[in-house]
């Protein structure tokens, strides 16, 4: 199929109409704005609504409000957007609405600034808002799963009933690449049957996340645990880099995966084998493919542009079987492969020289 | 669901005493006087509004006072 | 005997047996005396006359009224506290047939949700809030309220409401009176029975002008709650009557209902079929599908930096659209974040026969540095052996690299030739082409027909183009013995 040269964020709003979304609402803010801008165009001219609501408390409950009467419906927003939000987000999820919500992550905390962070993985794989529930999270790495996972997370959102985030980076928004639009047919979403949609036929359909009794809540819960179980059995998404004979392992998403790549290659051309593991879907984690690959690897590599979040969930998943290191820039600042690199070559000590100099100790 | 009723009132008053909380805004505003509070107490511990039985013009007016949606029901005579 | 007919009974909109509500089905949670249950009643009869059940969607906020799902049997949506306009807003916008109606108490609309309250009014959202005020938050045990009068004792205001301190009671009704887009404002009461015929003629009057889809309507009811104030039923609609009326004059605030024109109904959404073309998503194969990968083994790693409006990007993105064209994999990513001021731009540009890893050049292997600045900082990060290119006469001293290709020509004043330095980006494009033949000629041609907007621009940029590559093949058979 003919490819579109387009910018992640364009990608994504074009995905989302495809997907059948048919609202938006949105709040602006740096460096989230081209997503709501194209949402603006292409969105109504689809049928449905693009509102600028009066702040992203708003912006996420008008969600809330479209999400209930059925229609597919999306938000973007970045950091302290997403702190404003995560009240209505944990309204959905308690409400098991679905919808997507993009992050378009930048520097925290408080104001931070504009630049390209992934400092908000904690509060999207973590909850952020209040109550024990999950946003499923996708991250996406380039132009094409820009709209690939829009599309996916639409799915996801309604095959589980519960609010779907893309975690994505200022980079992988705002960077150019060919993107296939039409290999898979656009969708109309049918009016799912728990809808509120103000006719006879969903006249006994309510909407709510309260629950008063104990045990009701607590069974309540206890379905939403079950879905997020149900999940990582059937959602975990992951991408293998030159990993078949990798002893070292390097774990990164968004951005940070594709340097990573260039790591890899540099360290093989010096004769490391190194490969890269990508989550994809940040929740539910990649867990059990960190455990396939803890015979092979000597040690789990993480970087982020963080100081370290993503990598807690990847010590995790190895439970002390093998190290993980970890090593990240922030504040806006985004590692070159070149550092990253170079701390490999300095800190990491293949297998095989590793048993050359035990030998030599030992003679 | 037409019912005859026992006098020659205009009116009546059906009184679900188990709904009724005895708050008594609907004695307050009957014009006729012709509800009182039951000197007894419902299962929920209220002292129920009560009909005298005879007087009710079916104005309608108690209906409106009566913070709950069923508690009476208001009966007037065809014209 | 005179045959009775019933002429007032439970609306039919209400439930018969709270089936929700799990305990005492047959009656509400609301206190003896409260408001709330008239407010309710008076709506629910409203709903019945006007033959809109199966339209109606209730949304109910957080407070005493957090249950009204309980008993309307209409569809309905809880929602957070406050939020109950925003959420209404997504609900109607999405179903412009329902008849969305959020009931909110004055804790929940007046302070928490007076942002979304104000700014729904404001756009004249086409729905109706019922605005209960009793002025006081009743659910959580009686704190002071926005609407609490002067003087009050509450929970929080153990010494009384102090204007000082805690500001005046917020006459809401006024406020919306206040905005352009609200058709219908009411102030009403529950102290009386009369007060209570006058609320139902409000609140249908509000629920009518959304039916008939004029826009926004409120109506606030001074409702009594004698558990918190701790006054018997009676008393406590006295104190509606007598004390808060007197705070908070009753009746209408705005009235447009009569020469209010119908909102236009919503366009009706095209077929799936005519979304490629919406999207502007290509309609031709592009030539890539066509061709098979480009065979070439090709890795170049290209930083293009420059003043802001020298065509940095555009510059990147012809590039990107042509490598795209001839088969190979792009990536195009603009200066973004730290490097992102002072009125400097860059992008990063890579063309593989492989897919691209990164997109991030660090080391290019191709530089185009459009000024000095760009050049001092990023010149040392160019690869050992790779190419320059420089808008100016020559290469500065302190920049030049032995090990470099440098090249400099002063490509704004030889657009300037052509016809505008605007196409200086085009130029650089040519000479560029020139010196590496890093894409065929059609290929680019076809990309820059493809983005350039404008026959006109076009043509200059066809000219620049011819000229850059001139210019180069001059500046190579010059320079063949020195690259400066």
């Amino acid at each position: 199929m003919p490819k579109q040269l387009i910018k992640g964020n364009d990608a994504l709003v074009k995905g989302s109409v495809l997907a059948g979304c048919r609202a938006f609402y949105g709040y602006p803010i740096t460096p989230a704005n081209e997503i709501a801008e194209a949402a603006a165009y292409y969105i109504p001219l689809a049928g449905g609504t693009f509102l600028q609501a009066e702040s992203e408390v708003a912006a996420i409950n008008m969600v809330y409000g479209a999400a209930s009467a059925g229609i597919r419906s999306m938000t973007a927003s970045s950091g302290p957007g997403i702190s404003l939000m995560s009240e209505g987000i944990s309204y959905l999820a308690g409400a098991e609405l679905p919808c997507v919500i993009v992050n378009v992550m930048r520097g925290g905390p408080g104001l931070g600034n504009i630049a390209p962070e992934q400092g908000d993985y904690f509060q999207a794989v973590k909850g952020g808002g209040h109550g024990c529930y999950h946003c499923l999270v996708l991250a996406p790495a380039t132009a094409q799963e820009m709209c690939d996972l829009t599309r996916l997370a639409f799915d996801l959102a309604d095959k589980y009933r519960n609010p779907v985030m893309i975690l994505v980076d200022g980079y992988t928004g705002q960077m150019m690449e060919p993107v296939d639009f039409l290999s898979t047919e656009a969708h109309r979403r049918r009016l799912p049957e728990w809808a509120v949609a103000g006719t006879a036929e969903t006249r006994h359909n309510m909407v709510t996340s309260l629950i008063i009794q104990a045990d009701g809540l607590e069974a309540h819960v206890r379905k939403l645990e079950a879905k997020y179980i149900r999940a990582e059995q059937e959602e975990t998404l992951w991408e293998n880099y030159r990993t078949e004979d990798a002893e070292l392992v390097f774990v990164g998403y968004g951005i940070v995966a594709r340097i990573l790549k260039s790591v890899v290659e540099m360290l093989r051309e010096r004769g490391i084998r190194a490969g890269l593991l990508r989550p994809i879907t940040l929740f539910p984690f990649p867990s059990a493919e960190f455990r396939r690959l803890i015979p092979q690897t000597e040690l789990f590599y993480v970087v982020e542009m963080s100081t370290g979040q993503m990598v807690e969930d990847v010590r995790l998943a190895v439970e002390g079987a093998r190290p993980v290191a970890f090593q990240g820039r922030c504040g806006g600042n985004v590692p070159t492969a070149e550092e990253i690199f170079e701390k490999v070559l300095r800190d990491f000590q293949p297998r095989a020289a590793k048993t050359a100099e035990e030998a030599l100790t030992h003679a | 669901m037409p019912v005859t009723a026992m006098r020659e009132d205009r009116g009546f008053i059906e009184v679900n005493a188990q709904e009724c909380k005895g708050c008594g805004l609907c004695v307050e505003a009957c014009v006729q006087k012709v509800l009182h509070l039951s000197a007894h107490l419902n299962h929920y511990g209220y002292h129920p509004a009560e009909y005298d039985g005879r007087g009710c013009n079916g104005c309608g007016l108690c209906f409106y006072a009566c913070p709950e949606p069923g508690a009476l029901k208001i009966f007037k005579a065809v014209a | 005997m005179p045959e009775l007919k019933v002429t007032h009974q439970k609306a039919e909109c209400l439930y018969d047996s709270y089936e929700r509500k799990g305990e005492l089905t047959h009656q509400t949670h609301y206190c003896p005396g409260c408001g709330h249950g008239i407010t309710m009643k008076l709506l629910a009869e409203t709903i019945d006359e006007l033959g809109i059940r199966d339209r109606v969607i209730m949304v109910s906020p957080v407070g005493c009224s957090v249950f009204l799902y309980y008993y309307f049997d209409t569809g309905n949506v809880q929602v957070a506290h406050g939020r109950a306009p925003a959420v209404a807003t997504g609900l109607k916008r999405a179903r412009p047939d329902s008849i969305v109606i959020s009931y909110q108490g004055d804790g929940d609309l007046a302070a928490i949700g007076s942002a979304e309250i104000l700014h729904a009014a404001n756009r004249g959202e086409l729905i109706t809030c019922i605005f209960a005020n009793n002025a006081i938050y009743g659910m959580t045990g009686g704190q002071m309220a926005p609407t609490t009068l002067l003087g009050k004792k509450t929970t929080t205001t153990p010494f009384g409401r102090d204007k000082i301190k805690d500001g005046y009671p917020l006459h809401i009704s006024e406020v919306m009176s206040s905005l352009d887009a609200p058709v219908f404002v009411e102030r009403v009461a529950l102290g009386n029975t009369k007060q209570i015929l006058a609320a139902k003629k409000a609140i249908r009057k509000a629920v009518e002008s959304q039916v008939k889809g004029l826009g926004f309507s409120l109506v606030e009811v001074l409702s009594p709650c004698p558990t918190i104030w701790k006054q018997d039923p009676v008393e406590a609609q006295r104190f509606v009557r007598e004390v808060m009326a007197d705070i908070y004059p009753l009746g209408n605030k705005r009235d447009r209902t009569a020469d209010a024109e119908p909102h236009p109904a919503p366009a009706p959404e095209p077929a799936l079929s005519e979304l490629p073309a919406i999207l502007k998503l290509p309609k031709e194969p592009a030539p890539a599908d066509a061709a098979p990968p480009n065979p070439r083994e090709v890795d170049y790693r290209i930083k293009i930096a420059g003043f802001g409006g020298q065509g940095v990007l555009l510059l990147g993105q012809l590039l990107a659209e042509a490598g795209m064209d001839d088969g190979l994999a792009v990536s195009w990513l603009p200066s973004y974040g730290p490097e992102m001021r002072s009125g400097t731009s860059n992008c990063h540009v890579r063309l593989n026969n492989r897919p691209v890893d990164s997109p991030v050049v660090t080391r290019s292997n191709i530089l185009i540095a459009l000024n000095e600045p760009s050049l001092q900082k990023f010149v040392s990060l160019a690869e050992p052996g790779s190419l320059v290119l420089y808008n100016g006469d020559s290469i500065p001293a302190e920049f030049r690299r032995e090990d470099l290709t440098m090249h400099a020509l002063p490509f704004f004043e030889l657009a300037d030739e052509v016809g505008t330095a605007k196409a200086g980006n085009v130029v650089v494009l040519g000479a560029l082409l020139e010196v590496t033949g890093l894409l065929p000629d059609e290929t680019v041609d076809r990309a820059m027909a493809r983005v350039v907007k404008g026959e006109k621009w076009l043509e200059i940029d066809r000219k620049a183009l011819s000229r850059g590559k001139q210019a180069m093949a001059a500046s190579l058979g010059k320079e063949a013995a020195c690259h400066v």
